[in-house]
């Protein structure tokens, strides 16, 4: 989900691909759908010549994008990489296959904390790809505390009137001034989520926020246009790069934490290459080489311990472990964290109708 | 004979049955289906919820089309009596921003009208923000001036209003622009001027001029040629201009993502949402396409009775 920006990159993307598509005539393939930005595109070409296996990778905008898309029938993708509700979602609906983890040995330097998770639990249609934590995001040079708690967005956000840019999906922001309130991300009471809502209501009429975006805050942020928004630690990253006034804070509520995972489709065609691409994803050169590029961190514990001589080697300066911090989370910020479930379906129905009255108002 | 030469038609009949009509016929299924198979009209109950955004996208779209309408015509008619040369390079200049993707361009609008983007920073180091300051501020002590002196007998009854007059801003350092209604209309006109321009600019140009000199020789003036001869006998390209300008304009939603920032839902984000946001609810989403599809199909054909006896307008 995360990344997107890139209609560019997408556009690069297809170019490529369809250039390699030529080059080789190969006939084994695998098709992946991922998000945009999320992969470093070195990877693809060393997989297709370490396999002679064609990648035709293709992006999505949002995990809710993909499922449209593959319901519809509108898709013949091999891999797909959902956030973890997702994927609880698709395994329900008997959209997934299970996976033949005798073909991905690499499996087992996944680290166990990141293996049968609620998602999966029994771990048969995924293999975990990048984790990380939903945050607040503020311009140090503009905003002049500390700011650690999620109130910021709400009850304190009159302090930074029309500064505010607020995250654009409804799950992640009911999900927050869920957390603010106290209560479960996962919570199905419609009374505790239509609390959740008259928060961002009252804000958003207050004139609190500049609007509702996603990959939008990459510019917004960067250029010093929006103060401050809620987004995920390795998009954080991305923008730091660019503007290092830039700071992450998991607030003391707590926060969202999520996987995101390699899942093979149920009617996928390329299955034993899907599973060869999720292997190869899987290796700890596949995942240093990922995170650097990506900022999002690995579930592979060799990958992630190691990243910091990584990037040193790569960069020739060591990595601010204030950085490193933000990418993978350490244990006490993911105590307080907790992964999104899939809602049941009224639930859903609340969060959408409750996301379009927000917008009517 | 006329038979076989149908057959020509052939090709764009077949394009035509497989993504205009099908996929009209598939909202229509859709639209009256629920999610188990069976028929119903649940879609259709809450529609009256929707209202306001019915009646939001019809008004920015219909703003958005009379502003193409009100550039693009006097632009086209300009263009038309140009010399061949002017009117190709004129052209170009008008199409070239269409080589560009839509979206790359309508993303570049937010840049360029953000708090802190570039128009402001122009107007600033030209100083047409302190401008702003300074009039404001000339404003505020010109209604203080009339509220105590020639009307202080008025604040009684305007006093309130009078006080309000007086509040102006005078420590702007940029003008809002991003994000607003005014904002979205821009990005409309921006992006669908050329859709106005083009067919108007068609029919003026193939235009007899035989007929413009029947008339001045007949004793019309200048005004009077254009209201009787060159305006009706357009009357086809305006027509066509206003749809193709009104309907893409009352169906976006890239345009309102991007330069309004989600905080007005129009119709296209409305339907957006059915099939990419939480809940997957594509038969509330043809529901809504098809009431709209209504809408605009009624607006279209009202609009064409104007165009009776001239000539035939394009419908969609």
């Amino acid at each position: 989900m995360k990344k997107t920006l890139a209609f560019l990159l997408t556009l690069s993307m297809v170019l490529t691909l369809s250039l390699t598509g030529c080059s080789k005539k190969s006939g084994r393939v695998v098709n992946v759908c991922g998000w945009g930005e999320n992969i470093d595109p070195d990877l693809i070409t060393a997989f297709e010549k370490e396999t002679g296996i064609t990648v035709n990778y293709a992006t999505a905008e949002s995990n809710e994008t993909m499922y449209a898309l593959i319901k519809q029938g509108g898709a013949d993708y091999d891999v797909i990489v959902p956030s973890d509700y997702m994927i609880a979602q698709m395994i329900a609906e008997d959209m997934l296959a299970e996976l033949n983890f005798g073909n991905i040995p690499n499996f087992s330097l996944i680290d166990n904390q990141y293996k049968n998770l609620p998602y999966d639990p029994e771990n048969k249609y995924s293999v975990p790809y990048t984790w990380g934590t939903l945050g607040i995001i503020y311009n140090s040079a503009i905003v002049e505390e500390e700011i650690d708690s999620w109130s910021v967005l709400f009850t304190d956000s009159g302090r930074y009137a029309g500064s505010i840019g607020m995250i654009g999906n409804p799950r992640d922001a009911i999900g927050a001034a869920l957390l603010y309130l106290g209560y479960s991300v996962n919570t199905t009471d419609e009374a505790e989520i239509e609390e959740a809502y008259q928060l961002l209501s009252d804000a958003k009429s207050s004139g609190a926020y500049q609007g509702f975006f996603m990959d939008q805050l990459y510019d917004k942020m960067e250029s010093g246009e929006t103060a401050i928004c809620t987004y995920y630690a390795g998009d954080f990253l991305s923008m730091y790069m660019n503007n290092s006034d830039l700071r992450f804070v998991v607030p003391k509520e707590g926060s969202n934490w999520f996987v995101d995972a390699m899942c093979v489709l149920k009617d996928a065609e390329h299955k034993e290459e899907a599973e060869a691409w999720i292997n190869f994803l899987c290796k700890t050169e596949s995942s240093l080489a990922n995170m650097d590029f990506i900022w999002y961190a690995s579930p592979n514990a060799e990958a992630l311990e190691q990243y910091p001589a990584y990037y040193e080697e790569q960069n020739g300066e060591p990595l601010d472990p204030m950085l490193y911090k933000v990418m993978a989370a350490p244990a006490d910020v993911l105590s307080r964290c907790e992964p999104y479930n899939a809602l049941p379906s009224e639930t859903q129905a609340l969060y959408s109708d409750l996301w379009v009255q927000l917008g009517i108002e | 004979m006329r038979n076989r030469r149908s057959l020509f038609a052939l090709p764009y009949v077949v394009w035509m049955a497989l993504f205009v009509v099908a996929p009209i016929v598939l909202v229509v299924v859709y639209a009256f289906s629920s999610a188990d198979g069976g028929f119903t009209l649940e879609n259709f109950a809450h529609m009256g919820d929707y209202a306001v955004v019915f009646s939001r996208s019809f008004y920015l779209a219909l703003i958005a089309t009379l502003l193409c309408l009100l550039i693009g015509y006097p632009l086209a008619y300009v263009l038309a009596r140009e010399t061949a040369g002017v009117q190709r390079v004129a052209m170009m200049l008008i199409m070239l921003p269409m080589w560009m993707n839509f979206l790359l361009r309508t993303y570049s609008w937010m840049s360029i009208l953000e708090d802190k983007g570039l128009l402001n920073r122009l107007f600033a180091a030209v100083g047409i923000i302190d401008l702003g300051n300074l009039i404001n501020g000339g404003l505020n002590s010109l209604c203080a001036a009339l509220n105590s002196g020639p009307l202080a007998w008025l604040n009684g009854e305007l006093g309130t209003q009078l006080a309000l007059f007086a509040k102006r801003s005078t420590d702007m350092t940029f003008f809002h622009m991003i994000n607003t209604p005014g904002a979205v209309v821009l990005g409309m006109v921006y992006n669908y001027l050329p859709f106005m321009v083009l067919p108007i600019y068609s029919v003026i140009v193939k235009l007899d001029n035989s007929l413009l000199e029947a008339a001045r020789d007949l004793g019309a003036d200048t005004l009077r040629v254009f209201r009787k001869v060159v305006f009706p006998l357009s009357l086809s390209g305006v027509l066509s201009g206003i749809t193709m300008v009104f309907v893409p304009s009352v169906s976006t939603f890239a345009i309102s993502q991007l330069l309004g920032g989600k905080n007005q839902l129009l119709l296209g984000d409305l339907i957006e949402t059915q099939f990419t946001g939480m809940a997957y609810n594509p038969y509330l989403g043809s529901a809504i396409s098809l009431v709209m599809m209504v809408v605009v199909i009624v607006c279209m054909a009202v609009m064409n009775r104007f165009g009776e006896g001239e000539e035939q307008a394009v419908m969609l």
